[in-house]
């Protein structure tokens, strides 16, 4: 079924334009908002992305290790948690969902760096 | 402006983040502009309410002889689908809502809630499960598995009694749905993003109106437009001690 006009219209409208383009096998830090009483301040979620969901509700999940135990986040694109987004460094993959990394760790949990085109200008960047 | 309802279609669902960064799911409703057709008075009618239509385009020649003179009587363009709905109360000096006026989702711009009426999707010939929430046979065992069992005793009352459930047609009824929280109002669009389902398919007529019975104000909940008077009177009445 193709979307009705006007449910494009609103997703383009609460679709967030700020964020770099990430894939599969990137690593990047998510910095988060945390509101503390009054006050808020931002938490980096370091690790790779093992997952990408498309769509005006799309997501993507974050994959790191935290004192030896796997953690993992999904972060809705447009969510307004999410402040800022940095891309680390990508690897060379061969898939776009990644959960075969669940069960790896260590040194067969390594992949091949890869210096991945970004697709879009780098304006969205900043 | 002061009718408490306006006519509308459902558009679909989507999800909206608020401020904290909470997602909430929230149903598009394409909402008027609508028409005012025609005002019922006590005199006339017994009771006091509007009939508004949804301005959509209709081809003139698809509406019959009575509803072409009863539109032009308001002097409005022929409307497909109208509904009833109630007068607000009129402050004094503020003008009353006449037939030919026009109604846009800006009604809603100081409400917080909503009610909505609509009609629920067709689900066929149903079964008691599926209708009435049977708890159904047992699995195996040699049973039937969606058969709702006895339905009364035998040589006493030799009758079944009324209102006993059973399957047969289900859905295509109307539903409201009360209090869903206003999550967006777009007068652009016309459209309002309500928190919640909503019945019916896609693109069906629902009305909705400003809500009867809003949630009342609870401890903590300082945004609560009603206030419970209940609770007021006994806040009074301890303070005097």
């Amino acid at each position: 079924m193709s979307i009705h006009p006007i449910m494009q219209k609103l997703a383009e409208k609460f679709q967030r334009t700020d964020l770099p383009d990430f894939a599969p096998g990137d690593t990047i830090r998510v910095q988060v908002k945390i509101k503390e009483g009054d006050k808020e301040r931002l938490q980096a979620f370091e690790g790779m992305v093992i997952a990408t969901r498309k769509g005006p509700q799309g997501s993507f999940t974050v994959r790191k290790m935290s004192f030896g135990q796997g953690v993992e986040r999904i972060f809705p694109y447009n969510s307004k948690v999410v402040d800022k987004i940095e891309k680390v460094r990508s690897y060379q993959v061969r898939r776009s969902k990644l959960f075969y990394l669940r069960g790896l760790r260590g040194k067969a949990a390594r992949l091949r760096e890869v210096e991945r085109k970004i697709e879009r200008p780098a304006a969205a960047k900043a | 402006m002061s009718v408490v309802g306006i006519l509308g279609k459902k558009i679909g669902m989507t999800q909206v983040f608020d401020d904290a960064g909470l997602v909430h799911p929230v149903t598009v409703l394409k909402v008027g502009p609508c028409v005012i057709t025609q005002l019922k008075t006590m005199q006339t009618d017994g009771y006091e309410a509007a009939q508004i239509g949804l301005v959509e385009f209709v081809k003139a020649s698809k509406v019959n002889k009575a509803m072409t003179g009863h539109f032009a009587k308001s002097d409005v363009p022929p409307v497909r689908e109208i509904r009833e709905v109630e007068l607000e109360y009129v402050a004094e000096g503020q003008e009353a809502a006449k037939a030919g006026d026009r109604i846009t989702v800006e009604i809603f711009n100081e409400s917080r809630f909503v009610d909505v009426i609509g009609n629920s999707k067709g689900r066929g010939f149903a079964g008691v499960i599926r209708r009435h929430g049977f708890g159904g046979g047992p699995k195996s065992h040699g049973h039937m598995f969606q058969v709702q069992g006895s339905i009364g005793a035998s040589s006493f009352p030799s009758r079944v009694f009324p209102g006993q459930r059973m399957p047969g047609h289900m859905g295509t009824n109307q539903v409201t749905v009360r209090n869903l929280r206003i999550r967006g109002i777009d007068a652009e669009d016309n459209l309002l993003l309500v928190e919640g389902a909503v019945p019916g398919a896609r693109d069906g007529y629902v009305l909705v109106s400003k809500a009867k019975t809003p949630p009342r104000e609870r401890r903590g909940f300082a945004g609560a437009a009603t206030k419970d008077a209940l609770k007021a009177s006994k806040k009074a009445s301890a303070k005097k001690k």
